[in-house]
């Protein structure tokens, strides 16, 4: 599959993403925050960084850059978007998920080695992992707390869309120790940690991520 | 402004300074961000109805923020 990976000015991980997608076996495509089109790919990462420095909110310019407009129509037509970090953050500017993420409630940047639970593996970017599976991969984030209205986590919650959960250390204050969502199909999915950063073993903490990058593949032919 | 129910760290690291300067009596502290959006002529209803929109789509949050517009000459 033809995998997009976007890149915003004040993106710091894009190049990481390619790297990971090709490592999960699909072929990976640049793009740029001001095409107006998708280049034929099946599927978008929106990877980590600080896209137009952060500045008023961050990911609420980045929302508005050419390309989103076509990821936005893309997602609504079930295209598999993968929101990493800083792309989380975008993807709820967008409105494309629900909830935002506000500064970590200790107010201090976080780097770490995390641990988390695959909690719903019926996502195109989760369905290599077994439901239930405990994974490290790295967070690193100064605004990665998840905030909803009550009615809204609730519908998070019972609709199943909490994709991954923090373990053991609650990093950055999200309510319900919540790490990752999906949207109510299921196609977009946004994640706090980093899975890109964890594909290989000469250079992550292990390779607990790399499913993030193969699931697409397994969810296709499943 | 942060709606009251979302946690505002920025403020509460705000409210936790106050007292090591010696101000005392202050029980809570909520930081938000002031716009100043400058025309030419007269702001007329059109033109407030235009800033609202920029407001609620891009100026803030919904989500997560509160805003208000007021007119100063």
């Amino acid at each position: 599959m033809k995998v997009g990976v976007v890149t915003f000015p004040g993106s710091l991980d894009d190049v990481d993403a390619q790297r990971a997608v090709r490592i999960g076996g699909n072929e990976a495509v640049a793009l740029w925050h001001a095409d107006a089109d998708l280049k034929g790919v099946d599927a978008v990462v929106l990877p980590g960084g600080f896209s137009y420095g952060d500045y008023l909110r961050c990911g609420a310019i980045s929302r508005f850059a050419p390309v989103m407009a076509e990821v936005v129509r893309a997602a609504g037509n079930g295209m598999p978007v993968l929101g990493i970090c800083n792309g989380f953050q975008i993807l709820c500017e967008s409105h494309l998920l629900p909830g935002a993420l506000i500064r970590n409630d200790h107010r201090k940047f976080v780097c770490r080695d995390q641990k988390l639970r695959i909690e719903n593996n019926r996502t195109p970017w989760t369905a290599a992992y077994e439901q239930g599976a405990e994974i490290t991969i790295v967070l690193k984030n100064g605004e990665g707390g998840f905030v909803a209205d009550a009615d809204t986590l609730a519908r998070i919650e019972g609709e199943g869309q909490v994709v991954a959960r923090y373990l053991e250390v609650n990093p950055n204050g999200s309510l319900d120790d919540i790490a990752g969502i999906a949207n109510e199909r299921g196609n977009v999915v946004g994640l706090m940690p980093h899975p890109e950063h964890a594909v290989e073993e000469l250079t992550g903490s292990g390779t607990d991520g790399l499913g993030f990058f193969t699931s697409l593949a397994a969810a296709t032919f499943a | 402004m942060p709606k009251p129910e979302i946690l505002d760290p920025q403020g509460k690291a705000v409210l936790g300074a106050l007292p090591r300067l010696g101000f005392s009596g202050v029980s809570d502290v909520r930081q938000g961000k002031r716009f100043e959006l400058e025309f030419d002529g007269e702001v007329t209803p059109d033109v407030l109805a235009e800033v609202e929109r920029m407001a609620e789509t891009l100026l803030s949050n919904p989500v997560i923020e509160n805003y208000a517009v007021t007119v100063e000459q």
